[in-house]
């Protein structure tokens, strides 16, 4: 077992018996400082998680929206470098909230993994999850990681069959994301049914927590799947209210900070009713 | 930079991970996990059967036309003067292009898997052609992605994948080329990872598409090999054949690679000149990177960002390569060089004005090195430039850059 920040915040969430709030969003959309004080607020409207999601030129497992913010990002400057500065940014005022990288390998690859994992740690990285790296690829990056004190947090998905379920497993750490169908980010969300047995089905197989994302928009999802879930991850929805914020030419046309805000303390009241409603 | 060991033989890999020494791999998204190792190990099953080879073996004689001819360029050679240039005529292949090749392999392949729908990505659309074409034959709905920048380009492609009843989807990500178009149909499997089947056109992505493309374009070189020996009585002194992603090439080196005194040159597209960002010679001047499910030499900036690349030609549009090459390039083996859009265009009317072949772009390229080669050997040397695939679908292309609209 680990003793990272998502250990301990994991923990305590288990401790007050409610699911955890997973929050996505893309570093750097729209621009460095808007993106900073995005991420600032999102631990006070009821974030418990950040996902904090590296911008690359050409990201094969996501959906129009999270390509957009990702070129959104990188025309706006940013680079892996700066994400990482963002992070850094943000631990100087919060010490507790876990942030997870999320993205792909070939920036971390070109920066160099060693003086990558380096500058994540005293950047306040918690976990990594890196789409393009299954188990078999292992030795790039999450051995490492793993050996830098940083969770790698892997993905299983409906593909991942009871046999290849102990591979996915093996070296992960933090908690478990499970996809919870076949597609890419902020498509439909999946049959309720179906993803609790596919949480009960993943959990006959280890202690982490199971987190549950792709699909899920509104907080009376949120409610939904936080009932048999030991988290929610939420990211299509975030970079939307990001991207109706965003004019065509870059310009920012209302407070994208005041708009994840709503959105994330909706989200936020729906996974605290999870539990009670579960017990209903 | 660390010079891999040379190996006894080049023609062993990839290895268990599908690895080419630091290249290849499996850089994919977990839902996609299962079907690659799926697809391995049907794809193990397959090349060992003698019923799927027998199949295969009739389909590329009676349906696409091989053995393709090696045919002697005298006009060429004689107007150089110096070697003896063969062309091996893939473009007399149905489809036009040795793309067919591959396209037969992996369709008797996915019927084997009892896949119910294929998807493709698509530069020159030589490969969505021949994508739609074995579709149609063996009666699979079929989805085609392809820039949009590429649909304009290549619109005799685009109505032809029509006609055989393809669904051709342009993508009009960053430049709308090859490599969005790929991203697209990555995405597409993805979702659709029950019944579909995705029929990569080059030797390039995840394990065991590398390998795999290899060994179905392999023909060209194994033929090849055996008729220079017909024709001439010994092994040709130099092997040409232009690199995109790298399957018509690597058809026709693989079968020649222990042969050490044959020089084996691949051709990338140089576009504008190798000084700016338009070109896509990713082995000239890309460094090693990961996309596409594998790591190979890519153009990207120093954050890792890929680049879009530039060329005239379509099928040679893009910033990767496959990673076999990315090896053979590191050991030293194979010598790649680049070649610039106005050189290919100057090879492809010299081409058509001295031997009667209208050469694809692609081919052109590797023409455009025959070109600069030829006259510095011997009247007793014999050249081989794989002529990958027929030029009609480029003509608008060419007349363009005449200064004609046709």
């Amino acid at each position: 077992m680990t003793d990272t920040r998502i250990d301990r915040r994991m923990a305590k969430l288990k401790a007050e018996s409610r699911p955890a709030l997973v929050t996505y969003f893309m570093g750097g959309d729209p621009d460095f400082d808007t993106s900073l004080s995005i991420m600032r607020a999102l631990p006070q409207a009821g974030a418990d998680i950040i996902e904090l999601g590296m911008p690359f030129s050409d990201p094969m497992a996501d959906g129009p929206a999270i390509q957009a913010a990702g070129l959104r990002a990188l025309k706006g400057g940013q680079t892996l470098k700066k994400t990482l500065a963002m992070a850094a940014a943000f631990r100087k005022t919060d010490d507790d909230t876990p942030i997870v990288l999320m993205g792909y390998y070939n920036p971390i690859y070109i920066y160099g993994v060693e003086r990558f994992l380096a500058d994540a740690k005293t950047s306040g990285i918690d976990g990594l999850i890196v789409v393009d790296l299954p188990p078999e690829m292992d030795e790039e990056l999450c051995i490492p990681a793993i050996r830098a004190g940083i969770n790698f947090i892997r993905l299983a998905t409906p593909t991942t069959d009871d046999k290849r379920l102990p591979t996915v497993l093996k070296n992960t750490s933090g908690f478990v994301y499970y996809v919870s169908m076949t597609g890419i980010t902020g498509s439909a969300l999946a049959d309720t049914d179906r993803v609790a047995a596919a949480v009960t089905r993943i959990k006959g197989h280890t202690d982490l927590p199971v987190c549950v994302g792709f699909g899920v928009k509104s907080a009376e999802q949120a409610r939904t799947i936080g009932a048999c879930a030991d988290g929610v991850v939420v990211g299509t929805a975030i970079v939307n209210a990001v991207a109706d914020v965003v004019g065509a030419k870059g310009e920012i046309t209302a407070d994208p900070v005041g708009a994840v805000t709503t959105l994330v303390s909706g989200l936020a009241e729906g996974v605290r009713a999870a539990r009670l409603a579960a017990a209903e | 930079m660390n010079q891999p060991a040379m190996p006894n033989s080049f023609r062993t890999g990839p290895d268990e991970q599908g690895m080419f020494g630091i290249f290849g791999g499996r850089f994919v998204a977990e839902t996609l996990m299962p079907l690659i190792l799926e697809l391995e190990q049907h794809w193990n099953e397959a090349k060992d059967d003698p019923e799927f080879k027998a199949e295969l073996s009739a389909l590329s004689t009676f349906y696409a036309g091989r053995p393709s001819k090696l045919y002697f360029a005298e006009g060429l050679a004689r107007h150089l003067g110096g070697a003896k240039i063969y062309f091996k005529r893939e473009d007399l292949n149905h489809t036009g292009s040795h793309k067919i090749n591959n396209c037969l392999g992996q369709i008797l392949l996915a019927k084997r898997m009892g896949k119910k729908r294929i998807i493709a990505e698509t530069g020159a659309g030589q490969h969505g052609v021949a994508s739609a074409t074995v579709a149609a034959r063996f009666g699979y709905p079929c989805v085609v992605y392809m820039g949009a920048t590429d649909v304009a380009r290549q619109s005799p492609n685009v109505f032809r994948m029509k006609l055989l009843g393809a669904e051709v989807r342009p993508v009009s990500a960053g430049h709308g080329t090859l490599k969005d178009a790929m991203n697209e149909a990555l995405r597409d499997w993805v979702t659709n990872v029950e019944d579909t089947y995705y029929l990569i056109g080059t030797a390039a992505g995840p394990h065991p598409y590398p390998e795999m493309v290899r060994e179905f374009q392999s023909v060209i070189g194994t033929e090849a090999r055996q008729q220079i020996v017909e024709q001439e009585g010994r092994l040709p002194d130099v092997i040409i054949a232009a690199v995109g992603g790298g399957s018509n090439a690597i058809g026709l080196f693989h079968p020649f690679l222990d042969d050490k005194d044959v020089r084996i040159v691949g051709v990338e597209a140089g576009g504008h000149g190798l000084d700016g960002i338009e070109h896509c010679a990713s082995m000239n001047a890309g460094k090693p990177g990961v996309l596409h499910g594998n790591r190979t030499y890519l153009l990207q900036n120093d954050d890792g960002q890929i680049l879009d690349g530039h060329s005239i030609s379509a099928g040679l549009d893009y910033p990767g390569v496959g990673p076999e090459h990315s090896w053979l390039r590191d050991t030293g083996r194979v010598e790649y060089v680049p070649i610039l859009d106005n050189e290919a265009l100057e090879a492809f009317q010299l081409c058509t004005r001295t031997e009667g072949i209208i050469p694809a772009l692609e081919s052109a390229h590797a023409i455009a090195q025959a070109v600069k080669m030829a006259p510095t050997m011997g009247k007793d040397q014999v050249m081989i430039v794989n002529l990958s695939g027929r030029g009609d679908k480029d003509v608008h292309t060419v007349a363009k850059t005449m200064g004609m609209e046709i």
